[in-house]
């Protein structure tokens, strides 16, 4: 009979079994398994954006808010055309002889602002609301969720464009549409993490220590949540600057003296028949450089926290 | 001499990473008779399962079947086309898996499942075909079968959904049926009923099995013959009777040794020590060595060759000894 | 079954009375609804007869209830600018959205699903991982600067179809359909397109995954040790798997496409409700939006309700689950 309790063998690493070589397939299949494209295009384009936006009233040829600087005769010029003052206009005048390059680089800037000031104030009201959803339970638990769902139930841009028409336009009154527009989705988030962990054993540990409801909400329960949210949020980003633009083009967000890329592009439509596309084109690309880099990151940023890898 | 049913010469399929290919089994050699059962048997990590997909002809990317025959009544599975294949699985040689619960698809109906099976390989009026299918469920013992038919998978249970799974694999008559642990995830009572059905079944209609499984116990009340495989390779075969009363690889004796009916009660359990081992772990060697009792070096740099007597084989440097003559 | 729909119908009809809560109090109660409901320009008996009439003088709680019925009868006050009710005004172009959405909801299913099933099938080929990335696009673009890129390329450049506006239209049971012209397609192939991108985006998206995990699946599996051929094992075993989150999902989108169609019918200056909406908040006729918002809250949870019957119906395990 053998001894169970022999002790096993140790083998000598350099005695383990070697892999087999090449075979027709191989190649083929290898293929498949290697890794989607990096993510490092989509963060250098993200940096160069950011870089860029900060440093816009040092790296602007014009200050597109000052109107003493424009001249109506340099109205809707071509891209690479020159002004009377020996400067070029890179990518075109609009209809005011505003410089477009400037003026996109400006936009660009009110965009972001925007786009975080609504994300970062809706992260918290909605975690807040969500953490606390989870914590207390019950009833409040159950309206708390009723409201979120309600207003989940609606299509964002509607909600946001009713909010306008009462409150009227303005930076300020922006960011506050998209604010109560976008919190309810991190309630929602937040909640759902908050109802898992709280099962957990430190917070029955923290319980029974008889430390107060507030202090293990924050302290304990809302850092361990914040992982989901604040994937989300980095997606949210893009939609948050999408949405607003889509609002000041439609007439109802930022007034005509901060002008954001949704209103450049809104004052070049009615130019665009006549074939003078750039007024439009321009603030249209780099918003779409600066939400599809969001976006990308957003995506890999996923992929890399999803809990199944 | 006849052709046997199913002849399996070194078999070997392999796995793709980035480091290499890693052979999941290696010389593998089957023999199987018309009707005969033949428990695979083995624990997780062994090679069981991918040799009867190996087999089944249903490795996927990254696994690749790299060498050996496949020799099913005469004719090299392997050589056959992609439309060659799919008319004989189904049909002539058919597959049991493991889980009940996702085998068959829960949007369809039962009826509709079976009677697919049916109708990819011959053209049956359909009455005809209905009546096939009520007397297939009928052999597996499902209760009011011709209502049955109607319902959807998830409202059977899943020792019902397996004898469903059966039921499929019966319905053209195959000559070979490969099942994959089916009975794995039911509980043991019904465990016992499906064994009972499919020797019945397979007596009935000469049908030969090969199961695999990682129990014994199994082993020991359905099958004609058992193959032990641990790490990729088969080390043990024989006529069940012999194997089990007289095993001749180390392995098997371990295994033997720590079924639970083989236990003195108040006493721990026998194990076999450590682990097996991954894909990349193995040794040049006997897989087995680093935890065999017997081992000598050689064990662990040379891979023991096949000691072949009649009707029973085994690949060992350090066999145990046959019984008294 | 029964017990469902009733409860569904039930919470349904609270959800409306709740928004008609919400929308009395943000125009009533928050903002000064003579202001909000009595024309600026109106003189000063006019506006005394208007209070009274309104009720805008009375308890708050009297004026919900005032709202409430008038609401029930269909009376939503008023259009500054045009004079007529405004339920009338929004009713007259809700055709002209209605059609705009079903083309869309048409193109997002005979380009979204298909190619879906591609990129699927071929995920790990340059095809299907081009199809995916793609996508990315779609719901990356800001919905109007797309209708412009497309007036732009189709109109101006190309000049296949026209810019803007809606085509001629046919009276079909006193309901006049431009869908029936060929003048009325060319014009609302465009903006449909424009509608639809997103949607096309988000379905292909749906059915790739849903194809890529259905591959996985066992059943498919045993389906092929059956011996099925790929081509049924596709269309009955994957497909069947698959469309009902898509439908699902096309149901729910209907009533986003109606909200988005805001914004495509002011790129496309195409005369339907979105465009109503935008025109009066800038006219500052409050009624009409007033009546927009109560007529599309209704829409949204009418096709809510009707998506979670027509799921209990696809899905045979939620009508397990709803009967236990």
């Amino acid at each position: 009979m053998m001894q169970p309790d022999k002790s096993l063998m140790t083998i000598d690493p350099s005695k383990r079994a070697q892999p087999l070589q090449d075979t027709p397939q191989r190649r083929a299949i290898l293929k498949k398994l290697r890794s989607k494209p990096s993510v490092k295009g989509a963060v250098i384009a993200l940096v160069l954006l950011l870089a860029v936006v900060l440093l816009a009233p040092f790296l602007s040829p014009q200050n597109p808010y000052d109107l003493g600087a424009l001249d109506l005769m340099d109205g809707r010029l071509k891209p690479m055309s020159e002004a009377a003052s020996g400067m070029t206009y890179w990518l075109g005048t609009d209809d005011q002889g505003r410089d477009m390059l400037s003026a996109i680089l400006h936009g660009l800037r009110i965009s972001l602002m925007v786009g975080l000031s609504a994300v970062v104030l809706a992260t918290i009201i909605g975690s807040l609301v969500g953490l606390v959803a989870a914590y207390f339970g019950g009833w409040v638990d159950t309206v708390l969720m009723r409201i979120v769902d309600f207003i989940l139930g609606f299509p964002t841009i509607l909600v946001a464009l009713v909010l306008l028409a009462i409150l009227g336009r303005g930076v300020d009154k922006v960011v506050i549409a998209i604010v109560l527009v976008q919190w309810a989705h991190y309630a929602r988030i937040m909640r759902g993490r908050a109802l898992q962990e709280r099962k957990k054993e430190y917070i029955e540990a923290a319980k029974n220590l008889g430390f107060p409801g507030w202090r293990i909400m924050t302290r304990h329960l809302l850092p361990n949540c914040m992982g989901p949210v604040m994937v989300f949020a980095t997606i949210q980003i893009a939609n948050a600057i999408v949405l607003e633009a889509t609002l000041s083009f439609l007439g109802v967000g930022v007034p005509i003296t901060e002008p954001s890329l949704g209103l450049l592009i809104a004052n070049g439509f009615q130019y665009l028949m006549s074939g003078d596309y750039w007024i439009s084109m321009f603030p249209g690309l780099a918003l779409l450089a600066l939400i599809l880099s969001i976006n990308l990151i957003g995506d890999r940023l996923r992929e890399a926290l999803d809990p199944r890898k | 001499m006849t052709i046997p049913l199913l002849e399996v010469q070194d078999l070997q399929t392999v796995f793709h990473t980035e480091e290499g290919a890693w052979p999941a089994v290696s010389d593998i050699d089957i023999r199987l008779e018309a009707g005969e059962i033949l428990g695979l048997v083995g624990e997780s990590g062994s090679g069981k399962s991918v040799t009867g997909f190996s087999i089944f002809g249903m490795i996927d990317a990254p696994g690749e079947v790299t060498q050996g025959k496949v020799l099913f009544k005469g004719q090299d599975l392997r050589e056959l086309s992609a439309e060659s294949m799919r008319k004989l699985r189904g049909d002539r040689i058919a597959m049991i898996f493991q889980d009940p619960l996702m085998t068959l698809n829960p949007v369809l109906r039962i009826e509709e499942q079976m009677l697919e099976a049916i109708d990819a390989h011959q053209k049956l009026p359909k009455a005809q075909a209905l009546q096939r299918c009520v007397e297939a469920l009928a052999m597996v013992g499902i209760p009011a079968p011709e209502k049955r038919l109607r319902s959807y998978p998830h409202e059977f249970s899943g020792g019902m959904r397996q004898r469903v799974a059966i039921a499929i694999a019966m319905l053209n008559r195959p000559d070979l049926i490969i099942c994959d642990e089916p009975t794995t995830a039911l509980d043991v009572t019904i465990q016992g009923q499906i064994l009972y059905r499919m020797q019945q079944i397979c007596q009935a209609q000469g049908t030969a099995l090969i199961w695999i499984t990682h129990d014994l116990g199994v082993i020991a009340e359905l099958a004609d013959r058992v193959a032990v495989m641990y790490g990729g390779r088969i080390v043990e075969t024989g006529t069940v009777a012999e194997v089990l009363d007289a095993p001749r690889h180390p392995y098997t004796q371990g295994l033997l040794n720590s079924l639970p009916a083989q236990a003195t009660p108040g006493e721990r359990l026998t194990q076999i020590n450590g682990m097996a081992p991954s894909l990349s772990g193995r040794v040049p060697g006997c897989a087995f060595a680093p935890r065999c009792s017997r081992a000598i070096p050689r064990c662990v740099d040379e891979q023991p060759p096949v000691t072949t007597i009649p009707g029973r084989a085994f690949r060992c440097f350090v066999p145990l000894e046959a019984p008294a003559a | 079954m029964i017990v469902y729909i009733l409860r569904r119908m039930v919470q349904s009809f609270l959800v409306l009375l709740a928004v008609s809560l919400v929308v009395f109090m943000a125009v009533y109660a928050v903002g000064d609804p003579i202001e909000l409901l009595v024309s600026a320009e109106a003189s000063d008996a006019d506006r005394l007869a208007m209070i009274k009439r309104l009720g805008l003088d009375l308890p708050v709680w009297l004026q919900y209830w005032s709202f409430l019925t008038r609401a029930f009868q269909g009376d939503l006050g008023t259009s500054f600018v045009h004079g007529i009710p405004a339920i009338e005004l929004i009713v007259q172009r809700f055709p002209a959205t209605f059609e705009l959405v079903v083309v869309a909801i048409g193109l997002t299913c005979l380009i979204g699903i298909p190619l879906g099933l591609v990129a699927g099938l071929f995920n790990d080929k340059p095809l299907g991982r081009s199809l995916m990335g793609g996508s990315v696009l779609g719901f990356s673009l800001p919905n109007f600067w797309q209708g412009m890129m497309l007036i732009l390329m189709f109109a101006v450049w190309l000049q296949w179809l026209p810019s803007s506006g809606r085509g001629d239209t046919v009276n079909v049971l006193g309901v006049p359909l431009s869908l029936f012209t060929a003048d009325g397609w060319s014009h609302v192939m465009l903006p449909a397109i424009n509608l639809a991108l997103g949607n096309i985006a988000l379905v292909l998206r749906l059915t790739a995954t849903g194809v890529m995990e259905a591959k996985t699946q066992e059943y498919v599996k045993f389906a092929r040790a059956k011996g099925i051929s790929e081509r049924r094992i596709l269309t009955r075993h994957i497909l069947r798997n698959i469309l009902i989150p898509v439908v699902t999902v096309i149901g729910m989108e209907f009533g986003t496409l109606i909200a988005y169609s805001t914004i495509t019918e002011t790129v496309f200056a195409w005369p339907g409700m979105g465009k109503l909406l935008i025109d009066s908040i800038y006219k500052l006729d409050r009624p009409v939006v007033v009546a927009y918002v109560m007529l599309v809250t209704f829409i949204f949870v009418m096709i809510n309700l009707l998506v979670d019957l027509a799921y209990a119906v696809l899905d045979p395990r939620v009508q397990l689950q709803e009967a236990q």
